[in-house]
């Protein structure tokens, strides 16, 4: 059936002026929409725009200050995530919900029944999900173990559970963060599906293409605002865009470079296993002068082992890495030392010390020489002075250099290690996700500065999940896929379907 | 119910819940001296007089400390880096044991000139006792926990095989116990005729170098990025397993410490009641302290003010000693509560 937006008897769900303070800052600022049966609307807005606290409004998780949610004609006791469940609300999460030592037919009955009756009601639940996967086609055995699947297949878990609950509203988290383009595709097929009969779905997205291909409206906050509700059919990516930051964005012009000698040349590299995660098989490849180099490939397929290996913190089994002047032993400090400059792809967990702060973050790399550290005593006024200056130069917006890095935004966090390692006119960078969940403004900047470096000469590994980030910004493209190497590919030599073809493995010389 | 932190605490918030945690452990310790037969309205009175009532009890309760600074030192060090050495009882032994071999044999003819040298050697047995389990932790991945906690009970062994075999006092009419120091390798007391010894001085400059250690020294950054994070430490080329290494050495040598000021000082023998648990009363002294080396010579007087308090009370109001160790409990537990609660929320719903 067609969506009729005029009726009141279809809107499904409706949020009436929530607002959410904490503290001084205004999370939430009288936001107010309706979804009405049948529909995708899309949420888009930078990070910390105020999405995430909305939808755990939505779903009890925080309660709101001022306003209401009224739910099929009923209004939602606030702070409960039982009655939202029960209302039928179903979310499913960026980062997956699911037991990886469980089947698949166990993580969506858990709780659902009684722990003591699960055994019982399996016969039926077998029944219902099998009806449910055959419905929106969403195969996906129901004895394999969820920790065996691919991130695809377990997304299609999630998105079962929730139907299981009979969800007649679905909130999807950044689904396709993890994604193939293919893998995408599938899942905006299934949501059409359900959509067609009578779902009503809100996708929370960064990525503007999967908004404009997917919803029939959409709303973008900004700053805890509603700034705008558009039909997606009398809109664009750049009026989107614009509504996002407050200002017109453009994709950064590139203009070529002749690429100058290789400064770093891996030959024939293989590392360890990590965990689940494939080490490298014998890679070969060169980081040239002046050049983009850009490694797209689906997470987990050897991007971390190469990165490491960059980094210093993992070694190599077989093969060689050739530096202009290579050091003894292969460290974090002996990488810093060759004049690497490293931006981690977690700036959380590896880039940062969350409770040290900006000054104590800022020398992270360099503490242990002169001026910061001279006989075993550091000299904090000389350190202080260095960030003050990094502050000043890449822009971060932060109270002070006394205070902890944990109060920065992401984008800020971003812009400090960007300024640690780059003060020190790196012959080599190291890009690991260097834009992952930044917003549009933070993002500009940094592509900025790595263009800028790359223009001065130095040599850039861009390691990236978004494939409109590698294809915007490298001179030459590598796909990784279970620790292979595909060939080099210049720019624009390359469609995304035939990216995404070698991303699903496909074209190695010995795929199987 | 859930806790939710607050990002900047007020100061009535830092002192208040604290202050309501000290009236809470009078009232509850009250009522059990009261269950135990005491005047419950006496208690308070009988404890602070008995911890700081005279400038005896309160020497008393600066010397009970002294040993607790140091292993209260020890484990902030540690703990600091995120190295759980539950072992400074061990050290302490260990301390305690090259103090009384060397302060009766070796050294025994060079008088007091000595006395740094039984300091620094004792350091270097506290340490290389940690430096056992923390080798085991960087190679092998091994608990420190597990390893640092099993080296009490066997360093106790030793120390009851020494004192019934190699080292046994021959004038000691059968009491387990050493030899005693040279008196000129006995710590001297600060002022004469006053029991306090220069081991209280000498925790109070470990304070302060261990203070200046953390917050001004290369080592000291290292050790705090090691223990806040260690994966962001390894990636910005800290040497995270030296780091450790150089923790374990602090940390035993302080730990040591109280052992050689306890014989030194106090005892002037070793004997196996030299600590009741100084090692493990330590780790609440340093946990009270948030870790603060200057915190700890607070807290270590604090905690040695209610023993000695506390054991003063049960002696004049006739109630069973264990009272003390009862009210220490109250307090550690209800001081952690209350330093909770300066940082999170509790949220309904």
């Amino acid at each position: 059936m067609t969506a009729q937006h005029s009726g009141a008897q279809d809107v499904v769900l409706r949020l009436t002026r929530i607002t959410k303070r904490f503290g001084a800052l205004t999370a939430n600022d009288a936001i107010s929409l309706t979804l009405h049966r049948g529909e995708v609307i899309a949420l888009l807005g930078e990070n910390g725009a105020g999405k995430t606290t909305l939808m755990n409004i939505l779903f009890g998780q925080y309660t709101a200050d001022e306003g209401t949610v009224d739910v099929f004609g009923q209004p939602l006791p606030p702070g409960n995530p039982r009655a939202a469940l029960a209302a039928g609300l179903g979310m499913v999460h960026q980062h997956f919900t699911l037991a990886d030592n469980l089947t698949v037919l166990e993580n969506i009955q858990l709780g659902t029944s009684s722990l003591w009756r699960m055994g019982l009601g399996r016969a039926a639940a077998r029944a219902k999900l099998a009806k449910l996967a055959a419905d929106f086609g969403l195969g996906v055995d129901p004895d394999a173990l969820v920790g065996s699947l691919a991130v695809g297949e377990r997304q299609r878990v999630e998105i079962l559970k929730a139907l299981y609950r009979d969800a007649r509203i679905l909130i999807l988290d950044e689904p396709t963060a993890v994604l193939t383009p293919q893998e995408s595709e599938a899942l905006f097929e299934t949501l059409r599906r359900a959509v067609a009969t009578g779902l009503s779905v809100i996708f929370i997205s960064h990525k503007l293409h999967e908004v404009m291909s997917l919803s029939s409206r959409v709303l973008v906050l900004r700053h805890g605002r509603l700034v705008g509700a558009v039909a997606t059919a009398e809109t664009d990516r750049h009026a989107l865009a614009a509504m996002m930051v407050g200002a017109e964005v453009s994709a950064p012009a590139v203009a070529a470079v002749t690429p100058g000698p290789a400064l770093l040349t891996l030959r024939a590299v293989c590392t360890r296993d990590q965990g689940a995660a494939p080490g490298l098989k014998a890679v070969s490849f060169s980081l040239r002068a002046g050049q983009i180099t850009g490694l797209a490939g689906v997470s987990g397929n050897g991007q971390s082992a190469l990165s490491d290996l960059i980094s210093g913190l993992e070694n190599l089994t077989s093969g060689t890495l050739d530096l202009p002047a290579a050091p003894p032993k292969w460290t974090p400090r002996a990488a810093v030392a060759a004049g690497i400059a490293r931006i981690p792809e977690d700036r959380h967990k590896t880039g940062t010390i969350a409770d040290f702060s900006l000054t104590e973050n800022a020398i992270l790399e360099t503490y242990s020489q002169p001026p910061y550290s001279r006989n075993g005593l550091m000299n904090w006024a000389a350190a202080e002075a260095h960030t003050r200056a990094l502050i000043a130069t890449y822009d971060v917006r932060c109270p002070g250099p006394t205070g902890p890095i944990r109060q920065l935004s992401g984008g800020n966090m971003q812009k400090l290690i960007l300024g640690r390692v780059l003060e020190r006119s790196p012959k080599i960078i190291l890009a690991n996700q260097p834009v992952r969940g930044l917003d549009i403004g933070a993002i500009t900047y940094v592509h900025g500065r790595l263009l800028a470096a790359r223009n001065a000469g130095a040599a850039v590994l861009l390691i990236s999940e978004d494939l409109d980030e590698i294809m915007g910004l490298s001179d030459v493209i590598h796909v990784i896929s279970e620790g292979r190497l595909s060939p080099e590919f210049r720019r624009g030599t390359l469609s995304a379907a035939e990216l995404g073809l070698w991303m699903a493995g496909q074209g190695f010389s010995d795929a199987a | 119910m859930r806790l939710e932190p607050i990002a900047n605490p007020g100061l009535g918030r830092r002192l208040g819940f604290p202050a309501l945690a000290l009236v809470a452990t009078v009232v509850i310790a009250s009522g059990l001296a009261a269950l135990a037969g005491a005047n419950p309205l006496q208690t308070l009175g009988l404890v602070i007089k008995g911890a700081a009532g005279s400038k005896f009890s309160l020497l008393e309760t600066l010397n009970r400390a002294t040993p607790l600074i140091f292993t209260g030192l020890a484990i902030a060090v540690a703990f600091r880096a995120k190295l759980w050495n539950i072992g400074a009882e061990a050290q302490l032994y260990g301390g305690a044991i090259v103090t009384v071999v060397l302060g009766t044999s070796v050294l025994s003819g060079m008088g007091a000139a000595a006395l740094p040298i039984v300091g620094l050697a004792a350091m270097v047995a506290g340490a290389v006792i940690l430096l056992g389990p923390v080798m085991l932790k960087t190679r092998f991945g091994v608990d420190e926990v597990v390893t640092t906690l099993l080296f009490n009970f066997i360093m106790l062994l030793l120390v009851s095989y020494l004192l019934e075999g190699p080292m046994k006092d021959p004038m000691g009419m059968g009491w387990p116990k050493s030899s005693p120091l040279e008196k000129d390798l006995r710590l001297p007391r600060i002022v004469t005729g006053l029991r306090l010894h220069w081991g209280f001085a000498l925790g109070l400059i470990a304070a302060g170098l261990v203070w200046f250690v953390q917050s001004r020294t290369t080592l000291g950054y290292e050790m705090r990025a090691v223990g806040l994070n260690p994966q962001a430490a390894r990636f910005a080329g800290i040497p995270v397993n030296l780091v450790l290494v150089k923790t374990a050495l602090l940390s035993g040598g302080l730990a040591a410490l109280a052992g050689f000021s306890e014989v030194a000082g106090l005892k002037g023998h070793l004997s196996l009641d030299l600590s009741p648990g100084f090692g493990y009363t330590g780790i609440i002294v340093a946990m009270l302290a948030l870790l603060h080396p200057l915190g700890v010579v607070i807290t270590a007087i604090f905690v040695a003010g209610i023993f000695v308090g506390a054991d003063s009370m049960s002696r004049a109001a006739g109630v069973p000693t264990y009272i003390a160790d009862m009210m220490l409990a109250t307090a550690l537990l209800l001081m952690v509560l209350a330093i909770g609660l300066t940082r999170f929320r509790v949220v309904r719903g």
